[in-house]
C-alpha cells in the first residue's frame, strides 16, 4: 500500500487555489469523488488480505478525514468571504431621506375649534349646529332684535335673494341663532357650544366678510353671571395654557342677553377684547317656551380667528382665507 | 359720541384724572373708544402783541418784530406774511418745546431773535395753517396760551350701545358719572325767558302718538349774522361739530348739551300754522342737504299751510331754513317717539345726529327745558325778543313700575350686595323706588328708555357695583356623561382621514363668483346675495370645487407644483321650503402623486389615486357609476352611490376648465356628502371559519366598454352559495387580446363554513359564474 499522506498537502494546496464553491467541489472530486484518489484507495482495500486490511483502512481514513477537514475549512472560508463581499456590496447610504408621502395638515381655524370643542366637551358641553342661511326671525327677532331696532345696524348683514319667498333670509351674522334652534328642540338643563361660519358685510385688514365664531350656552336652574365669568376664565386659561390669565367683564349691550358684557382677557400687561357674553334674555327664553323664573342661563360668543391669532402668533387675519400652502403648512403638527 | 372733557367737567368734576375718568366710563358701559389731547404738551407760549413789524434788512420774506409778551418786549424775526403791528398772536418764548421744535435764542440772517410767533399748525392744533394764529384784539397779553385757548382739554369718543341713548348728551354722561362716582352734579341752569314779543305760531299735532310733545316759540329780531362765541365754537369743535352760523350752532350746542334735537325755522318763510302730521304719499320735500325726497305715508313731517317744511326729527327743509338774512325764527323742540322714528332715517339713507337720538329715545322730560336753554343762548348771542311758548303736550310715555327682587339679583349675578347698597345705587342713578322686604319697586326717569323689566335693573346694579368686582366662579352642577355613538364618525375623524392621506385642509368663502357656479355646476340660478361685498363673492356656492380650484391657482402662482387640498363645509341649494345646506367634504389633487424625491419615480395623479382616497373614506362599500357632471371630463366622471342614494362625485376636471384655469396638468376632484361618510358599523363578531377558502383566478376577455364593477355586481347579486368574494386584480390590453377588448383578471374566493370544499363543488361555482358572465357580458375565458 503506497503512502497516501502526501495527498493531504496536495489537497490543501488544491483547495486553497479555489476561490468559489463550484471550483472547490471540482477540486474535491479529485480526492473524494467517484474516481478520486482516496476513493480508489478505499476500493483497493479489497485486494488486501484480511490481516492487512484494518491497518490500511485506518491509514486511508486518517488521510480522508484530513482532506475532508481541509475541504470544509476551505468551504467555510469561501462562504464567509462571499457573504462579506455581498454585505459590502449591499451597504447603502443610510443618511438619504426616507421615501416620503404627501404630508397633510389641518387649517388653523380647525385646530382652534377642535381645541375649543375638546375643552368644553371635558365639562359636558355638546356641539350643536344650525343653518348659515337663516331667517330674519332666528337671526334677529327670536334674539330680541325686532325690526328697525338700532342693534340691527350693529350687524352689517348680508341679505339673500329669496325669489318668491316672502320670508327675509340673511347670512347669519352670529352663531347665536343656534341657541334658539337648540332650545326649541331640547329641554333644560342645556350645555352646548355652537361653532361655525358667520358673515358680516365688512372687509379690510382686520375684518373678513366670513369668519368663525363659537357660541356657548348653559341653561340650568342656578346659573349665575359669576359662573359665566368662571367658565370663560377657566376656558381661556386652559386654551392658552396660562394659569395667570384673568378675564375682565365690561358692561355692554346685546339684545339677547342681560346683563351683557364684553369679555377682555389679560394679555401681555394689557387687556384684549375676546368676545361678548351675558345672561340669556328672558325674551329669548320666552320665544322657546323656557320658564325664565325656573331656568336661566348664560351665553357667550368668541371669535375663533382671534383665538387662533393669539394662540399661534398670526398677525394678519387675511392669512386664514388666502389658503397659501406656505402659511397652512406651518400648522402641520 | 365725541365730547370735550372740560365741558363734561363743567357739569360734574369727580376726583379722577383724565385717564381714570376714561376708565370709569368704560367700566360703566360707556366704552371710551378714543381719548386724545386737544393740544400737544407744550409750555412757555403766551399771548403776545406785535408792537412793530419792520422789514428784515437781508431777507425779503422776513420781518423783524418788536413783541410785547407781557412784562417785556422781545425782538423776534418772523416769516409769516400776516405778522403786523397791532396783531395779537401766540408767541413761544425761549425754552419752549413745540412738536418737533425747540425754541432757542438765535440769529436769523444776522438778526437776533428771542422767540417764535406761532401758527396753529406749530401748536399742533391744525394740520395746515396759513400764517401765525390771529387772536382776538381783547386777548390778554402775557397770558399762557393754554389757559387762554383752554387747551388743557381732551376729547373722548364713546362707542355707545343702542340702549344708552341717555348718554348721547353731555348732561346724560354727567348724570351717569354722578351715578358711578357720587360726585356733585352742576346741571345747567334753566331760566324761563321773559316774553317780550307778541308773535306766536299755532301748532296742530295731527299725529299725537308719534309726537306727544311739541314746543315752539318765535324769537323776533335776531341778528343772524352774529358771531358764535369762542367758548361755544371750542366745545362744538371738540365734539366734532363744524360751525355754520350762530343760530345753527346754538341748536347744535343744545343738541349736544341736552341730547335734544332742535330746529330753527326762518319765521318769515313759514306760511300760516304749523302742523305735525304724517306725509301724504308722494309729497316732495327739498332738504337742507340739497336733496329732494318723495315722502311715504308713514313719514312724519312738520308742515305749514303750503306743505312739508321739515322731515320730523331727521332733517329740516331747505326752503324754510335760517340764513344770514333771517330776522325772526321759530324754534322747535319736540319729542318724537322711537317707534315712529325707528328705521326711517336708514330707509332714506339720512342718518343725522337728530334721527340717531330720536330713534333711540330722547328725554321727554327735558323738551321744554331745552327750548328755554336755546332761547337763552339765542338772546345772549343773537339778541331778539322771545314770544310765548306754544306747547302741545299729549300722552307722554308712562314709565311702568319695575320690580326687582333682591334675592333674584344676588342669585343671578352671584355677588353679595346688600339691600341698602342697592337702594343707594338707585338713588345715585336718580331712579325713584320703594322697598319692602327686599323687593324694590322702581320707576325709571324720563331719560331712560331701557328700564322695563327686572333684568334691566339687575344690569344697572351690576354695572354700578362694578363688573370688575364680579367673581369668577366655576359652576357646581350635576354630572352626567355625554352620549357617545360608536357608529358615528365626526367631521374631525373625516378631516384626520384626509390628512392621513396627505391632504391639506383649506377654508374658502361660502360665497363665490357666479361664473364658477355656472361653469362648474351648471347652476344658472344660484342663490344670490342682495348686497354682496364684491361681484366675485356674490352667490352662495352649490359646491366647493370653485374655492378649491381658486386655492390651487393661488398656490401655483406662488411656485407650488403639486397640491392635495380639501375642505369641509356647507354647500347651499334652494328648495321648495327655502334653502338647504349640506355638509360636504371636497378634495382636489393636482401634479405628482408624491413630493419630488430621489427614491420614487415621478408620476402624475390619475383617476384611481383620487378614487382610492375616496374609497378609504367610506365605511361601507359604495358604487361608482358613469354619469356626467359639468365640471368633469365626460370619460372620467363617476357618480358615487351608497345603496340607491347618490352621495357624491369623483372625476377629472374637464379639459375645458383645466385650460380656462390655466392648469398645465390634469386635476382630479371629488365632492362627498358628509352624512354618507359619518355612519360606520359597530363591529359585531362572527365565527372565524376553521376551513380555508379556495381561490381560483379567472382571466376574462370582454369588450372594452364593459365595466368590471358591473361584472362583479352581477355575480354577487346572483347569490351563489359559498361564493365569498370576487375581486379584480389585473387589467390587460395588448398582444394576445383582440382590438377593442380587454382582459380582466379576477380572483374568486369560495368557502364553505362547515367543511372543506371539494373540487367538484368549486368547479360548479366557477361554471355558474362563467355562465352568468358569458350570458350577460359575452365574456370568454382567455
Amino acid at each position: 500500500m503506497a503512502d497516501l499522506n502526501h495527498l493531504i498537502a496536495e489537497a490543501q494546496q488544491d483547495f486553497a487555489a479555489c476561490n468559489d464553491v463550484p471550483a472547490l467541489e471540482n477540486a474535491k472530486a479529485k480526492y473524494l469523488g467517484k474516481t478520486g484518489s482516496l476513493t480508489d484507495a478505499l476500493k483497493s482495500l479489497g485486494k488486501l488480505s484480511a490481516e492487512e486490511r484494518p491497518a490500511a483502512g485506518a491509514a486511508i481514513n486518517v488521510v480522508k478525514q484530513a482532506v475532508e477537514q481541509a475541504l470544509n475549512a476551505r468551504r467555510d472560508s469561501i462562504l464567509a468571504a462571499e457573504q462579506a463581499k455581498q454585505l459590502a456590496s449591499e451597504t447603502i447610504d443610510i443618511t438619504l431621506p426616507g421615501r416620503s408621502q404627501s404630508v397633510g395638515g389641518l387649517h388653523p381655524v380647525t385646530l382652534t375649534l377642535r381645541r375649543v370643542e375638546e375643552l368644553f366637551h371635558s365639562i359636558g358641553f355638546s356641539v350643536a349646529d344650525g343653518p348659515e342661511i337663516e331667517t330674519d326671525f332666528y337671526n334677529f327677532t327670536a334674539l330680541n332684535i325686532p325690526d328697525n331696532h338700532p342693534a340691527r345696524a350693529m350687524h352689517d348683514t348680508f341679505y339673500v335673494e329669496c325669489g318668491n319667498d316672502s320670508m327675509e333670509h340673511v347670512l347669519r351674522t352670529h352663531t347665536s341663532p343656534v341657541q334658539v334652534h337648540y332650545m326649541q328642540d331640547n329641554t333644560p338643563p342645556l350645555k352646548i357650544i355652537a361653532p361655525g361660519r358667520v358673515y358680516r358685510v365688512d372687509s379690510d385688514a382686520t375684518h373678513s366678510p366670513m369668519f368663525h365664531q363659537v357660541e356657548g350656552l348653559w341653561v340650568d336652574e342656578q346659573i349665575s353671571f359669576a359662573n359665566l365669568k368662571g367658565v370663560v376664565q377657566d376656558f381661556l386659561q386652559k386654551f392658552f395654557e396660562r394659569d395667570d390669565l384673568t378675564v375682565r367683564f365690561r358692561p355692554s349691550f346685546f339684545p339677547f342677553t342681560e346683563p351683557s358684557a364684553e369679555m377682555d382677557m389679560s394679555w401681555n400687561g394689557g387687556w384684549l377684547e375676546i368676545g361678548g357674553c351675558g345672561m340669556v334674555h328672558p325674551e329669548v327664553l320666552k320665544h322657546v317656551n323656557i320658564d325664565s323664573e325656573k331656568y336661566r342661563g348664560f351665553a357667550f360668543g368668541l371669535g375663533v380667528e382671534r383665538l387662533a391669532m393669539l394662540r399661534y402668533g398670526v398677525n394678519d387675519l387675511r392669512h386664514f382665507f388666502n389658503n397659501d400652502l406656505r402659511f397652512l403648512q406651518q400648522f402641520i403638527k | 359720541m365725541q365730547f370735550s372733557e372740560q365741558w363734561l367737567r363743567s357739569m360734574v368734576n369727580p376726583d379722577l384724572d383724565t385717564a381714570q375718568l376714561g376708565h370709569a366710563l368704560t367700566m360703566a358701559g360707556l366704552e371710551v373708544e378714543e381719548l386724545t389731547a386737544v393740544a400737544p404738551a407744550f409750555e412757555r407760549i403766551v399771548v403776545a402783541e406785535i408792537l412793530e413789524a419792520a422789514k428784515h434788512p437781508d431777507a425779503d420774506r422776513l420781518q423783524v418784530c418788536k413783541v410785547n409778551v407781557g412784562g417785556e418786549v422781545l425782538q423776534i424775526v418772523c416769516g409769516a406774511p400776516n405778522a403786523r403791528a397791532g396783531l395779537k398772536a401766540p408767541c413761544a418764548l425761549v425754552g419752549a418745546e413745540l412738536p418737533g421744535i425747540s425754541i432757542k435764542q438765535a440769529k436769523v440772517r444776522g438778526v437776533e431773535s428771542f422767540g417764535m410767533m406761532c401758527s396753529s399748525k406749530e401748536l399742533g392744533l391744525a394740520t395746515e395753517a396759513n400764517g401765525i394764529l390771529e387772536l382776538p384784539a381783547d386777548a390778554p397779553v402775557g397770558q399762557d396760551i393754554r389757559e387762554y385757548l383752554a387747551l388743557n382739554d381732551h376729547t373722548y369718543t364713546l362707542k355707545l350701545t343702542p340702549n344708552r341713548a341717555d348718554c348721547l348728551s353731555i348732561l346724560g354722561i354727567a348724570r351717569d358719572v354722578v351715578a358711578m362716582t357720587g360726585a356733585p352734579f352742576n346741571a345747567p341752569e334753566i331760566v324761563t325767558a321773559a316774553v317780550t314779543d307778541t308773535q306766536s305760531k299755532a301748532v296742530k299735532v295731527a299725529a299725537p302718538a308719534a309726537c306727544p310733545a311739541y314746543y315752539g316759540r318765535v324769537i323776533a329780531g335776531v341778528n343772524a349774522q352774529a358771531v358764535t362765541p369762542d367758548w361755544m365754537l371750542r366745545r362744538l369743535e371738540r365734539s366734532g361739530i363744524r360751525s355754520i352760523s350762530a343760530l345753527v350752532d346754538i341748536t347744535n350746542y343744545v343738541l349736544l348739551e341736552f341730547g335734544q334735537p332742535m330746529h330753527a325755522f326762518d319765521l318769515n318763510l313759514l306760511q300760516g300754522d304749523i302742523q305735525v302730521r304724517f306725509a301724504t304719499a308722494g309729497e316732495k320735500l327739498a332738504l337742507l342737504n340739497d336733496t329732494e325726497i318723495t315722502l311715504k305715508a308713514d313719514d312724519l313731517v312738520i308742515a305749514d299751510n303750503q306743505g312739508p317744511v321739515a322731515l320730523a326729527g331727521i332733517m329740516g327743509g331747505k326752503a324754510s331754513s335760517v340764513t344770514n338774512a333771517t330776522q325772526s325764527i321759530f324754534l322747535e323742540s319736540a319729542f318724537f317717539t322711537p317707534d315712529v322714528m325707528a328705521g326711517k332715517a336708514r330707509r332714506l339713507g339720512l342718518s343725522t345726529d337728530s334721527s340717531y337720538r330720536f330713534e333711540r329715545g330722547v328725554d321727554f322730560g327735558n323738551t321744554l327745558n331745552a327750548l328755554e336753554r336755546a332761547t337763552a343762548l339765542v338772546l345772549e348771542i343773537c339778541g331778539g325778543q322771545p314770544g310765548a311758548v306754544t306747547a302741545m303736550v299729549g300722552q307722554l310715555p308712562v314709565r311702568q313700575e319695575v320690580t326687582l327682587r333682591h334675592a333674584r339679583l344676588v342669585s343671578v349675578l352671584g355677588i353679595d350686595v346688600s339691600i341698602a347698597q342697592v337702594g343707594q345705587l338707585f338713588t345715585q342713578l336718580g331712579f325713584a323706588y320703594r322697598e319692602n322686604n327686599g323687593v324694590f319697586t322702581v320707576s325709571a326717569p324720563s331719560f331712560r328708555f331701557d328700564i322695563a323689566r327686572e333684568e334691566d335693573l339687575i344690569e344697572e346694579i351690576a354695572r354700578l357695583h362694578g363688573y370688575e368686582h364680579i367673581p369668577a366662579i366655576t359652576p357646581v352642577a350635576a354630572q352626567g356623561m355625554l352620549a357617545a355613538q360608536e357608529s358615528q364618525r365626526s367631521k374631525h375623524w373625516l378631516r384626520d382621514a384626509m390628512v392621513q392621506n396627505g391632504y391639506q385642509e383649506v377654508v374658502t368663502y361660502s360665497f363665490v363668483d357666479a361664473a364658477w357656479e355656472r361653469d362648474l355646476y351648471g347652476n344658472q340660478a344660484p342663490i344670490a346675495l342682495k348686497n354682496p361685498i364684491a361681484s366675485n363673492l356674490s352667490v352662495m356656492r352649490s359646491g366647493l370645487w370653485g374655492g378649491l380650484l381658486d386655492a390651487l391657482d393661488y398656490n401655483l402662482k406662488r411656485q407650488q407644483t403639486r397640491a392635495m387640498l380639501f375642505e369641509v363645509g356647507s354647500r347651499y341649494v334652494r328648495t321648495a321650503q327655502g334653502f338647504a345646506e349640506t355638509a360636504t367634504l371636497s378634495g382636489l389633487c393636482y401634479g405628482s402623486v408624491l413630493p419630488e424625491q430621489w427614491s420614487s419615480a415621478t408620476r402624475a395623479f390619475d383617476f384611481y389615486d383620487a378614487k382610492a382616497h375616496v374609497e378609504a373614506l367610506f365605511a361601507a362599500s359604495v358604487r361608482f357609476v358613469v354619469e356626467q357632471h359639468p365640471a368633469l371630463h365626460p370619460g372620467q366622471s363617476a357618480r358615487i352611490y351608497a345603496g340607491a342614494q347618490a352621495v357624491g362625485w369623483l372625476g377629472k376636471l374637464h379639459p375645458q376648465w383645466q385650460q380656462q384655469y390655466g392648469l398645465t396638468q390634469a386635476c382630479y376632484l371629488f365632492e362627498l356628502d358628509v352624512s354618507a361618510l359619518s355612519h360606520t358599523k359597530v363591529p359585531a363578531y362572527s365565527e372565524v371559519s376553521k376551513f380555508l377558502p379556495v381561490r381560483r383566478d379567472l382571466a376574462m376577455v370582454v369588450d372594452q366598454n364593459v365595466s368590471a364593477q358591473a361584472m362583479i355586481d352581477t355575480v354577487m347579486q346572483a347569490k351563489i352559495a359559498n361564493l365569498q368574494q370576487v375581486k379584480l386584480f389585473d387589467v390587460y390590453q395588448g398582444k394576445g387580446v383582440a382590438e377593442n377588448k380587454k382582459s380582466l383578471a379576477f380572483l374568486v374566493l369560495m368557502q364553505d363554513t362547515c367543511k372543506t370544499m371539494v373540487d367538484e363543488e368549486v368547479d360548479a361555482i366557477i361554471a355558474q359564474l362563467l355562465e352568468i358572465w358569458s350570458a350577460q357580458y359575452a365574456a370568454t375565458m382567455r
